[in-house]
Formats: structure tokens, sequence, C-alpha cells
């Protein structure tokens, strides 16, 4: 037996190696780093420990702005996108022609590299003294005047990155809702049409409550995930976000971190702490909410 | 009651709807592809072409593959492309040495402190890799890992999630086996190899893809831990290409650079259709 | 309602690239219920019962041919203008409704002039589910209730909107053995009480026969026999029917005319004035074999079964299309079982003859 049980840990030390050094050691450290108030990176060093670490990235107009802008960004895409691919899911469900390829054609986003085809985006939307861009263009045909989407006004960046962040984030929806939709028992769509059910009653009353529980987990993960923006941004305006005043929370960690204006490692400590609070207080509130609404067989 | 009427305006609806649905599903077709096609028609029209349209236009007369041969002599690509190709052979096959044994480990073998710990790696899904990445900058600088291959594998080599869908799948091959095996005299190892790795197959190959998607677009540990261009990722790459590259003027090369960093997974994407849509649907997640 | 089908035709596209025949489910056909009734629809599975079913309640359409209720042709009509109830095999009841949402859900369908109070839409709810004897249950989820109980809950869900026709689809076969027997006679007493037109479809055909006015026994698309379920088993109208209907089933034996009489290998053992001579198939119910000790048809013995009142004698002749005879004979009988042999006495009216080739009934 004492022979078994070291087989079992031998077999389990090579996780174990990298998931102690690199996620479990790194979870301890960073709330030490995130109190230890003016860590300094060459000497090693820090004052004192505490809450300021905390204070000062709260007090830190690039972070509220990160957090105004993270914030937008999920009030905007999670409904939209969620709601987007329900729809589109719904459709795909009602055809049979056709169905494989335009299930093909949805799920490309999300192999692509997010900064790569954010570039596509960026120049579509971008205005240069060469072109209005193509984005611009359409805009002139309802006789809107050409808006720089990338270098403007604060709303039509935000709203370029609403835009590609739905474009990203939908394929991954709509093949989960697809599949979610396509194990309900067709049955029921029988019994309800026997019984003249309306098709949008057939949806609220059925479909909606039997596929609940992968739209709540959509919701819930569609709102971690935006919550963790950044390389969506970074692709549309560039690196550094504090100067477009599109960064978001996560880029804000990084650029504490690291690049121009990096070495500060306690204050990406903080940051990435109060990220982490505010994503498990949604993630509550959402459950707490679901109890009432998703019903699970 | 009025039957024909009733029959011929329900015919009539479901024709108009039929149509109207598939307008709309091509609609989003339409937006889905769109930025694939700007990216291909834009990097085969030719600089002075590009720069003289005002009015973009929606098509080209005249191809050019002149801007790919700007995109690997301006910088080197192909150098972002094999280094991320090594980076995402070589996590790869790390993540699946050990996800692999331990997966095995919890589903097979008995040992103290299994259930507990298995249970402990559950609670270890729910941390953000966000948190980890700053300890995890600190210890790579301090191994003096920075511009290393090793530095930029190791710590994306974890999958906690991945540990988990393998040990669901090995768990569900008949314990019969197992004990046969070992009438037989098979060692765990061998056993290991010539009757669950072949059985799992499917999820394997489902893990190794949607790692290797992974791999090809992260971005942001690279970044971090990189600044040498001789170890830049295609993701860092292209972001390089646009900040300080020819990418400021040179929009048509961009779009050729752009292409060549999404075909690999177009392509590759293209050939295991169905294998990495169910595989996203037994539960992938992006990043 | 009366019901009417005319020259129902339902054809399938091929299933493979290989096979390119289109599947015929329902051929031609022909059949006018009577108002009231409750209709058996009966035959192994994929002979066209449940595409029957799903024509009648408008869930497909016929290739060819028509559908009345009473005298509105509702051929192509919508199901949900058709007014039908349906219950369904597994019962497809929504598992996030109450019992109560569920029997309420057609109601709640209903628009315009037709639109219920919800105290109206409860009411009556109430009163189906009191039909069905489950009023006691309404505020349980459908995962909650055993099988039967489900069972209730969606015919009640199918009752409440009053409907003309009233459609199940393999009622029983979800249920265990005892319940089936309960259920079916609270079938029968439901469809009395309402007496609403019953089309049930079965492949059992103890059920059929135990509770329905009517049976329809088809086969492969075809309809064989309409008939009063005693009828139908009285007198085939071929040997797939006569096969189909009756436990122990029936026992068939190569046989032949000879002499204008019926030898079942050597033995005669019926004479038959004017027949010609030719190979036949004769068929014997179980309940039709008399042991006697001047039987005209002589069996070795295998064994005995004994089921109380009746006792079931197994034994074997050359001549028999099977593994072993089951007679069906009074315990008084027993003594005649204890020899190696035993000799029967066939009752006339329980041996049918059919036609060699096509199993069409032989009349003499």
């Amino acid at each position: 037996m004492d022979k078994q049980n070291r087989k079992g840990w031998l077999y389990l030390l090579p996780a174990l190696i990298f998931l102690g050094l690199f996620l479990v050691y790194p979870l301890v450290d960073v709330m030490i780093y995130s109190a230890e108030e003016g860590f300094n990176f060459a000497s090693q060093t820090h004052r004192g420990v505490g809450l300021g670490n905390f204070s000062y990235v709260l007090r830190d107009p690039y972070f509220l702005q990160a957090v105004k802008n993270t914030f937008i960004l999920v009030i905007i895409t999670v409904p939209v996108s969620t709601g987007l691919a329900l729809l589109i899911s719904l459709g795909l469900s009602s055809i049979r022609k056709l169905r494989e390829l335009y299930q093909t054609v949805y799920f490309l986003p999300y192999v692509t590299n997010t900064l790569a085809v954010g570039l596509v985006f960026m120049i579509l939307f971008k205005k240069t003294p060469y072109t209005d861009g193509l984005a611009n263009l359409v805009l002139s045909w309802f006789g809107a005047g050409p808006v720089d989407f990338i270098d403007g006004p604060y709303w039509a960046k935000m709203l370029v990155l609403c835009v590609y962040t739905v474009w990203i984030v939908s394929p991954f929806k709509i093949l989960i809702l697809t599949s979610a939709l396509a194990s309900v028992n067709p049955l029921y769509y029988s019994a309800a049409r026997i019984d003249g059910t309306p098709k949008w009653r057939v949806f609220t009353r059925i479909t909606l409550p039997m596929i609940s529980p992968t739209v709540f987990y959509l919701v819930i993960t569609g709102f971690i995930g935006a919550f963790k923006a950044y390389s969506d941004a970074v692709a549309l305006f560039g690196v550094d976000l504090n100067a477009a005043g599109m960064n978001t929370i996560v880029g804000y960690v990084y650029d504490m971190l690291y690049g121009d204006s990096g070495g500060y490692p306690s204050y990406a400590s903080a940051a990435a702490m109060i990220l982490f609070a505010i994503v498990l207080t949604i993630t509550c509130i959402n459950l707490l909410v679901s109890r009432k609404h998703v019903h699970y067989s | 009651m009025d039957f024909e009427r009733i029959e011929r305006s329900a015919r009539l609806r479901r024709r108009v709807g039929t149509g109207v649905l598939y307008a709309l599903l091509t609609v989003w077709a339409v937006i889905v592809l769109f930025p694939f096609y700007w990216m291909l028609l834009t990097s085969v029209k030719s600089y002075g072409a590009y720069n003289s349209e005002w009015v973009p236009k929606l098509y080209t007369t005249d191809p050019t593959l002149e801007n790919y041969r700007t995109a690997f002599t301006a910088v080197p690509l192909g150098g972002y492309f094999v280094n991320t190709i090594i980076f995402t052979l070589g996590t790869t096959a790390l993540m699946l040495m050990v996800t692999v044994l331990a997966a095995f480990a919890f589903s097979r073998l008995k040992f103290r402190g299994r259930d507990l710990m298995f249970t402990a790696f559950l609670a270890l899904m729910m941390i953000p890799g966000e948190l980890v990445v700053i300890t995890n900058f600190v210890t790579i600088t301090n191994w003096d890992l920075r511009n290393t291959f090793l530095g930029l594998i190791l710590p994306s080599v974890t999958s906690v999630f991945y540990i988990y869908l393998l040990r669901e799948n090995f768990a569900q091959v008949p314990d019969e086996l197992y004990y046969a095996a070992k009438v037989d005299g098979t060692s765990d190892l061998k056993y290991l190899f010539k009757v669950m790795i072949p059985i799992c197959r499917p999820t394997i190959i489902t893990v190794t893809i949607l790692k290797v998607i992974e791999c090809w677009n992260s971005y942001v540990w690279p970044r971090l831990i990189t600044d040498d261009q001789a170890y830049f990722l295609v993701s860092n790459g292209i972001q390089e290409i646009r900040e300080n590259g020819f990418g400021r003027e040179n929009i048509p090369a961009m779009m050729a650079a752009v292409v060549v960093i999404s075909a690999p997974l177009i392509v590759l994407f293209l050939v295991f259709r169905k294998k990495i849509m169910a595989g996203v649907a037994r539960g992938g997640t992006k990043g | 309602m009366k019901v009417t089908l005319q020259h129902l035709t339902k054809k399938f596209p091929s299933r493979s690239k290989r096979d390119l025949r289109e599947v015929v489910a329902v051929n031609d056909f022909c059949f006018e219920i009577p108002d009231g009734k409750l209709i058996g629809l009966l035959g192994p599975s994929g002979c066209g019962k449940s595409t029957t079913l799903n024509l009648l309640s408008g869930l497909q359409e016929p290739t060819s041919g028509k559908i009345f209720f009473g005298e509105d042709d509702v051929t192509n009509l919508p199901p949900e203008h058709r007014g039908v109830g349906l219950v369904f095999q597994n019962y497809a009841l929504y598992p996030h409704l109450t019992v109560l949402q569920n029997i309420r859900f057609p109601l709640e369908n209903r628009k315009g002039k037709d639109k219920l109070t919800k105290e109206q839409m409860n009411e009556k709810a109430l009163e189906a589910a009191k039909l069905v004897q489950i009023e006691g249950l309404l505020e349980r989820k459908p995962s909650e209730l055993s099988g039967g109980q489900q069972q209730r809950v969606a015919i009640a869900r199918a009752l409440v909107k009053m409907p003309r026709i009233l459609l199940l689809d393999e009622p029983l076969s979800n249920l265990d053995a005892r319940l089936r027997l309960q259920t079916r006679e609270e079938i029968r007493r439901i469809q009395r009480s309402t007496g609403i037109t019953t089309v049930f479809v079965t492949h059992d055909q103890e059920e059929a026969m135990s509770i329905s006015d009517l049976i329809v026994v088809m086969k492969e698309g075809v309809v064989q026999q309409i008939g009063k379920p005693q009828e139908v088993y009285d007198n085939p109208v071929n040997l797939f029917v006569a096969k189909f209907l009756g436990t122990p089933p029936i026992n068939v034996f190569s046989a032949r005319i000879e002499g204008e009489k019926l030898y079942i290998g050597e033995n005669a053992v019926l004479s038959l004035p004017g027949m010609a001579d030719r190979e036949v198939v004769a068929a014997v119910r179980p309940e039709g074999f008399v042991p006697r000790e001047d039987g005209e048809l002589l069996c070795q013995m295998d064994r005995v079964e004994v089921m109380g009142r009746d006792i079931s004698v197994v034994c074997r002749n050359e001549a028999f299309q099977g593994e072993v005879i089951r007679a069906i004979v009074g315990s008084e009988h027993l003594e005649h079982t204890h020899r190696d042999t035993i000799r029967f006495h066939l009752k006339e009216g329980k041996l049918f003859l059919f036609d060699v080739d096509d199993g069409s009934r032989i009349r003499f």
C-alpha cells in the first residue's frame, strides 16, 4: 500500500510542481505584494504593511478611468452579445439547409488571433488624412458626418471596442446555445404545437426555461470574461491605453507591472485584487439572481 | 371556420418567415466574414492604390503579392512564426504530459489524500490568470529567464481545466479493463499508454487543439516576458509592426502580415472543424 | 366527432443514398371512425400506426388522401387549428412547470374572444385533474411524480381544452405491468365519461383488445383488418392477423386437403366436404384443442404448465411450424398428459385455414 501511495503522488508530481510554482505560490504572493507599501523592485525592500497600495490605486485617475471603461464595456457587451447569440442560435436551429455552413462561418472569429483581427477593425473604423475609412463611408450614406472612431471622441472609441468585443465573443456563445437548443426534446415543441401555442410563447415558456442553465452559464462567464478585457483594446488602440483613455482594469495591472509606466508590482497586485473582488461580487450576485429564475432539471 | 383561408395564410407565413430568417442569418454571416474579406483584399492592394482611395473600394482590379514580400522582409515575420511554433509545440507537449499523468493518477490510481487533492485542484480553477501573472513575472525575472523559451513556456503549461476534462474521460473507462491488465501483469505506465490513451484519444485531441489555439493567440504573457524581437510571438510581432514598424503607414503590408498570422489557425479549424466545435462546446472558454 | 380517412397515404423519401426507394409509411388508409368510440391502432413497430396518429394530429401532412373531422376537411390544416388532444409516449410534460401549470398551458394560448380569465383556467384545469384523479398533486413538478401519475397529467393536459378528438401514442408502454392494467381501465373510464372520440396506438394486442371498441390491425403501412376486438379474434382475414392477436399465440401447422379431408401430418383432423385438394396452412387457437382418447391429432407430450384453472399443454408435432405447440385446456384434462403422447380433437370454430403463399383466409 505504501508503494501504491508513492506511485500515485509520483504521477501527480509534475502537475503539483507546475501548479505550486505558477498558481498557488503567486496567489499567496500577490496578496503579500498588495499589502507591502512602498515596495522597491530594485532593492526588493518595502516600507511597511497596510492598505496604502489600495488607497493609491483607488485614487489614481488612470485606474478610475479603467474601472469606468471596463464597467461600460461589461454592461453593454454582455447583454448584447448574449441576446444576439440567442437570436442567432434560435435562427440556426430552425433551419436545415446550409445550417452547417452558417455554423462554421459563425465560429470563425473564435479561432482568430485577437490582436491580428483587431487591426482589421482598426483600419475599418480609422479616419486618416488619406481616407475616412469604410465605417465612415457607410455613415455618410445616412448623412452622418465622419467620426474618428480610433482617435476621436470617447463614445466613438467605446462603440468600436464594444462592436469588436461582441464580434469576438459571439462565436462561443452561439455554439454553446445552439447545442443547448438542440438538446431540448422536440416532443415539447410538438406538444406545444398541438395546443396552438404561439411562437413567442413557446420561446418564453418552454425554450427559455429549458435552456436557462446554459444562458446563465454564458452570462456568468461573459461577465468574468468582459471584466478581464484587455487584448481587444490593445488591438484597436495600441499599447498605450492610458493615453487613449481606453484602458481596462487588466490593462492597468499590466501597465503598472511593466512597460513605460511599470515597475510597481505592489500597485499592480492591489489593482488585481480589486478586480478579483469585483468579479467575485458580480458572480455571487449572479448566483443569487439565478436561484429564482433558472430551472435545473 | 374558414379552413382554406387558415391553411393559405399559414403556408404564406411560413414561407415569408423562412425567407426573412435566411436573410437575417446571412446578414450576420456577412458581418462575421467581412473583416476577413477586408484583410485579404487590403493585403493584395498595392501601397499606392490603397493610399489613393479616399473612398475605399470593395474590390481590386490588379492584385499584388508585393505586400507579402514586404511583410516577410521588413520585419522578422518568419522569425515570429518559428518562435510561435516552438512555443506552441513546447507548451502543448509539456501540458499533455503533465495533464495525462495527473488525470491518470486522479482517475485510476489509489493513494491517500487523492480525493482531497482533487477538490483542491478544482478550487484552483477559480483563480484568474490575471492575478498570478504579477508574481510569475517577478519569478521568471528573478530566474533570469526573460527572453528565453523556457520563460515563455513554463508558466503557460498548467491547465487545471484540462486535467479535470481528461480525468472525467479517463474515469469512464471501465474498471474491468484495468483489472484485466493487472492480472496480465501489465504495468500502470504501459496500461496508460496502451489502453487509456488510445481509448480517450478524442478528448486528448480536443485538449490538444484547444491548447494550440490558446498558445497561438497568447499575447499578454509573451509581451511581459520578452522585449527582444528575436523571441517575439506572432501576437507581439503584429503589435510591434503596428506600433513601431511599417504598420503606421503601410497598411496593406500590415494586413498581409495579419493574413499570414491568421491563416494557420483558420486552416487548422477548417480541417478539424467538427472536433474543434465539439471540443469547445464541451467546455472550452476563450483564453 | 366522426373522423373519416380517405385513401390516406404517407410516403417518406428514401433514408439512404444507396437505397432510393421511398418508404411508404401509410398506404391507402380508408376508415370512418364512428363518433365517441375508442379505437385501437394495432401493429408491430414500423407498421405505420404512429404515422397515422401524426397525420391525424397534423404534425405530419399526408402525401395524398384526405382527413375529415365531422364534415370539415382538415387534411392540410395546421395542428393548432384542429382541436386535437395528443398524449405522447413519454408524456412530454414540461419539466419546469408544476402539474397545474402543465394542465393549464393549452388554455393560456387562447386569445380574442376565447380568452379565459385566470380563475376560469384554474377551474377548468382542476376539473380535468379531477377527471384523472390527480387533484392532490397540482403543485408538484413532473419529476416528483410516478410514471402513472405523469401519464394522468398528460391526459388531463390533452383533455383540458375539450378536444374534438383525443390521440394517445403508446399510452401504456412506459408503465410497469401492474400499472398498465390499472391505467388501461382508467383510459376506458375517462373516454366513456367524456365521450370524446379517441384513437390510441399500441403494439400490445392484449391492450388493444381489452379496451377498444374497434381495433385496426396494420402491417407495413397497410390496414389488414378493422373490427370489434372479438370479431377480429374469432374471424381473422389472414394469417398475419391471426398470428398477431391472442396470447399464447395461435398454433400454425403445415397441412393439406386431400379427398375432402384436412390432414395435419398423417392425421386426418377434419372433413371438408366440397374442398379441392391443395396445400394449406392450418392455424389453431390454443383453446381449440380438446384432449380426447379418440382425438384426431396425435402429438408428443413435452410438459405441462399449470396455471390454476387452466393448464397449458406443451407438446410437439412434426407438421408444426415452430418449436412447441401450446394448448390451453381445462385442468380436468390433466390425466391425459401423463403419457408420452396425447390426442386432441380440434374445435371447428378455433381452426382457420390460410393460403400457403399469401396467407389469405380460406373459408370452409
